[in-house]
């Protein structure tokens, strides 16, 4: 398969600049990719696929016929960020990360930064994600966000804007180290002359942050992942995660308080559980705190982590950070908290509770992206160029009624990656999530899930909405790599 | 395994029920092959006895409600793929993969990986208009079973949750060999005409090879004889399939399970599968025989019911919470 009528369109490739020849952190790989012969790539990813399939990695889609299980789409052209790049995204996102926790720790106490008129108050006590139960708490080196995926998307400019924060319970990662063993195994050619630094560290990083956080300093701290179960769409992570770190994974039936602690409950009677990873909504996690109607809480949690017995990653009531509106104002956090300039900035957005914005959003609702201030996953969201005149009626009416739940951004030109479709290239919209954890220090994993919109034209990169992925590599520094060759 | 962190409750309800359906799919696959097999070496006649099949897997009632008069084709259709049939091999293995997926994290990656395997080969066979012959099938999904438990045996640590999976596939294996003894002598025995024919010959040799017992049969006692087939599968201490040995085996792993010693007991399951135990290892077949062979493969179903909710009440269920707690 070649390269040769692959065209950029106009818009901002990762590998091809616009005179069509690649850029050159992609050269070898495309020199690689061409020199193979007829019909391989396409053998490669069929085997790709059988691989997915046959290693069970699958997500379910809600509202889809229970148990339908899917692939999650693989291409295996990988993404390619060069270490200077990767070195501007990290330190942006160690700042921003920072912040972050500054802000809700601050939110969650005196909130100075309301009293000091950085941030307008009713913007933060109208947010949904708002808890007052989280009043006070003091979580262990004011960190609340333990894992975060960030989303970041390139613009026709080639610069990296922050597009969501993902706070709360963040998912993708496991997709990111499999990929790469994916790839490594069906395409080991690919990676031939170039050192691309390996993610497969993730899980010793978060077991070791989950650990560093638990309350009871004596014995071995016992960790464990929290699930809402099988049918939940990342099931497959909360499984894998637990596996890689070798610690359980539970749902709300197997944890049990007594005494103001938490057990597991298990053959030989209850086990105390110090640190839960918990991959369940603030919503569901405590039917006495929160929905009355969770099946998946544990009655009492919420009150054992209140006494510090327990640690919960990420920390209730961190939401607070990824309502939509109050994201337009972490530029100002990074420079209330950090005194620093944002190294990663903002996508430009319209918050439609202010007059002026709403009214150049109404007027220009066929070129903006407009999304509900509480939701992710793609959804309660309008692409305003693909939209229909009834489509824009439709949320022209739910912004009036409800103008402090919208903001509106405009469309980005997202970056495309070549990819395979049939039995050629064509350009496709990606992002990037990568995965930052925080404990008493912070880290990134390098790379990151990049999500391609498998459809074309399409900007929408959500795995719920028909969305595939990449691997995504990042290049060691020059000075990094060891004598004698790249890594093995 | 007091030193290691012991198993959720609810996995090892999985685990054990993992064990179960693999050795469940295996057995009904191994039923229909050598039936199948059977029926090609029968006259005319005696060629259309599929009924037997279906009482082996203890569905005689449903089966005769959904499908009347038994033959090759609806009994096939009935044991392998009918996924209304909680039996059939299409349901046990979707019941493992769906008990596996919710252990994920407890079984090995490899062990999850066959499983998977396995499930997408019945998938794709149940949705084929026609299915690839019969004798091959077979094969394929006894094979998928064994190598299930080769992975098992090699790629997992031997900790409790290994003990789950092995006392379910024991307690499994220990109850198919009673139903096909007890189905299979009722039948073969009251032929008083056919004993010493070829074909009392054939039809025992089946029974053995229903359980893969048959070359080890002839290794242990040569000339096929009913007597010594019902020792052979009942009281054998060596035969993997025999009955008395997956009891010996299954008790092994229920102490091994709790810590306590065999020969002692700590609880109620314990304490069942103990008596079981060393009623088989004093038994004698005359004994059986002389009471009804019928008789005692009931006594001693009714006896593995009772072990199994027992393990139940000792392991699985949710207890109550006082006094129990341990920091």
């Amino acid at each position: 398969m070649q390269f040769s009528s692959y065209r950029t369109e106009g818009f901002y490739d990762e590998m091809f600049q616009e005179d069509g020849t690649a850029r050159p952190h992609f050269q070898l790989v495309e020199e690689i990719i061409q020199s193979l012969s007829d019909g391989q790539l396409l053998r490669y990813k069929h085997a790709a696929e059988r691989l997915l399939l046959q290693l069970g990695i699958t997500f379910n889609v809600y509202g889809d016929t229970a148990g339908t299980e899917r692939i999650f789409p693989f291409d295996l052209i990988p993404r390619i960020i060069p270490a200077h790049e990767w070195d501007r995204i990290e330190r942006g996102l160690k700042q921003r990360i920072h912040a972050l926790n500054a802000f809700i720790d601050d939110i969650y106490h005196e909130q100075k930064i309301l009293k000091d008129g950085a941030i307008p108050a009713e913007v933060v006590t109208s947010a949904v994600s708002y808890r007052k139960q989280c009043h006070g708490l003091n979580p262990p080196w004011g960190v609340w966000c333990h894992v975060t995926g960030t989303d970041l998307v390139r613009d026709s400019d080639g610069e990296y804007y922050v597009l969501e924060d993902n706070l709360r319970v963040p998912s993708g990662v496991s997709y990111v180290l499999e990929n790469r063993e994916v790839l490594k195994r069906i395409f080991p050619g690919v990676f031939e002359g170039l050192s691309v630094r390996p993610v497969n560290g993730y899980p010793s990083h978060l077991l070791e942050m989950l650990e560093s956080l638990a309350p009871h300093p004596s014995g071995p701290p016992r960790v464990v992942v929290l699930t809402p179960g099988i049918y939940n769409s990342a099931y497959f992570e909360h499984s894998f995660l637990a596996q890689q770190m070798g610690v359980q994974l539970v749902e709300g039936r197997d944890l049990v308080v007594s005494g103001g602690d938490v057990f597991t409950r298990t053959t030989q009677g209850l086990e105390r559980v110090d640190v839960i990873y918990r991959r369940v909504d603030d919503d569901f996690l405590d039917p006495q705190e929160f929905r009355a109607d969770s099946m998946l809480g544990v009655p009492g949690l919420m009150a054992a982590y209140r006494a510090g017995r327990v640690a919960l990653a990420n920390a209730p009531g961190n939401g607070v950070a990824d309502d939509k509106v109050i994201y337009a104002y972490v530029p100002d956090m990074i420079r209330y908290y950090e005194g620093e300039e944002p190294i990663l900035p903002n996508v430009p957005t319209y918050l439609c509770w202010r007059d002026t914005d709403r009214k150049y959003v109404l007027e220009n609702l066929g070129k903006l992206v407009v999304k509900a201030a509480n939701e992710s996953g793609g959804y309660g969201m309008l692409v305003g160029p693909h939209s229909t005149a009834a489509q824009r009626e439709e949320f022209a009416v739910r912004i009036q009624a409800d103008p402090r739940n919208y903001i509106a951004q405009p469309t980005l030109a997202l970056s495309r990656v070549p990819t395979i479709v049939e039995d050629h290239f064509e350009g496709r919209h990606v992002d990037l999530r990568p995965y930052v954890l925080c404990g008493k220090d912070i880290y990134v994993l390098p790379g990151g899930l990049t999500r391609v919109a498998m459809r074309k034209g399409s900007l929408v990169v959500n795995s719920s909405q028909g969305g595939g992925s990449k691997d995504t590599w990042v290049l060691a520094a020059p000075a990094s790599v060891p004598k004698g060759g790249r890594q093995q | 395994m007091a030193h290691t962190k012991p198993l959720l409750s609810r996995v090892a309800d999985a685990v054990y029920w993992l064990g179960r359906y693999i050795e469940r799919a295996e057995n009904v696959a191994r039923f229909l092959d050598v039936h199948h097999n059977l029926m090609l070496d029968l006259p005319q006649g005696y060629a259309d006895q599929w009924q037997p099949i279906v009482d082996t897997t203890g569905d005689r009632a449903v089966f005769l409600e959904r499908y009347g008069a038994a033959t090759q084709d609806n009994v096939v259709r009935f044991l392998a793929f009918d996924p209304e049939n909680a039996n059939s091999i299409y349901s046990c293995v979707l019941a493992a993969r769906e008990n596996a997926r919710s252990v994920r994290e407890t079984i090995s990656s490899e062990m999850w990986q066959q499983i998977n395997s396995l499930y997408l080969l019945i998938t794709a066979e149940s949705r084929r208009s026609e299915p690839t012959d019969l004798p091959t099938f077979c094969h394929q999904v006894r094979m998928g079973c064994h190598l299930i438990h080769g992975i098992l045996h090699v790629t997992m640590s031997h900790n409790e949750a290994w003990q789950f999976i092995r006392l379910g596939t024991l307690l499994e294996r220990a109850d198919k060999t009673t139903r096909i003894l007890d189905v299979k002598y009722f039948i073969l025995l009251p032929s008083v005409s056919d004993v010493g024919t070829p074909y009392d010959d054939v039809q025992w040799s089946a029974v053995l090879k229903s359980v893969s017992g048959f070359e080890m049969y002839r290794k242990r006692y040569g000339r096929i004889a009913p007597d010594r087939i019902v020792e052979f599968l009942l009281l054998d201490g060596d035969f993997p399939r025999s009955f008395r040995y997956c009891i010996g085996i299954a008790d092994r792993a229920l102490h091994a399970i709790t810590g306590t010693p065999v020969g002692t007991f700590s609880c109620a399951s314990e304490q069942r599968m103990g008596v079981l135990r060393s009623e088989l290892d004093f038994a004698s077949v005359e004994a059986i025989l002389a009471a009804g062979l019928h008789e005692f493969c009931d006594a001693v179903q009714t006896k593995m019911n009772t072990i199994d909710e027992c393990i139940n009440g000792d392991f699985f269920a949710q207890r109550p919470l006082v006094s129990e707690a341990r920091a």
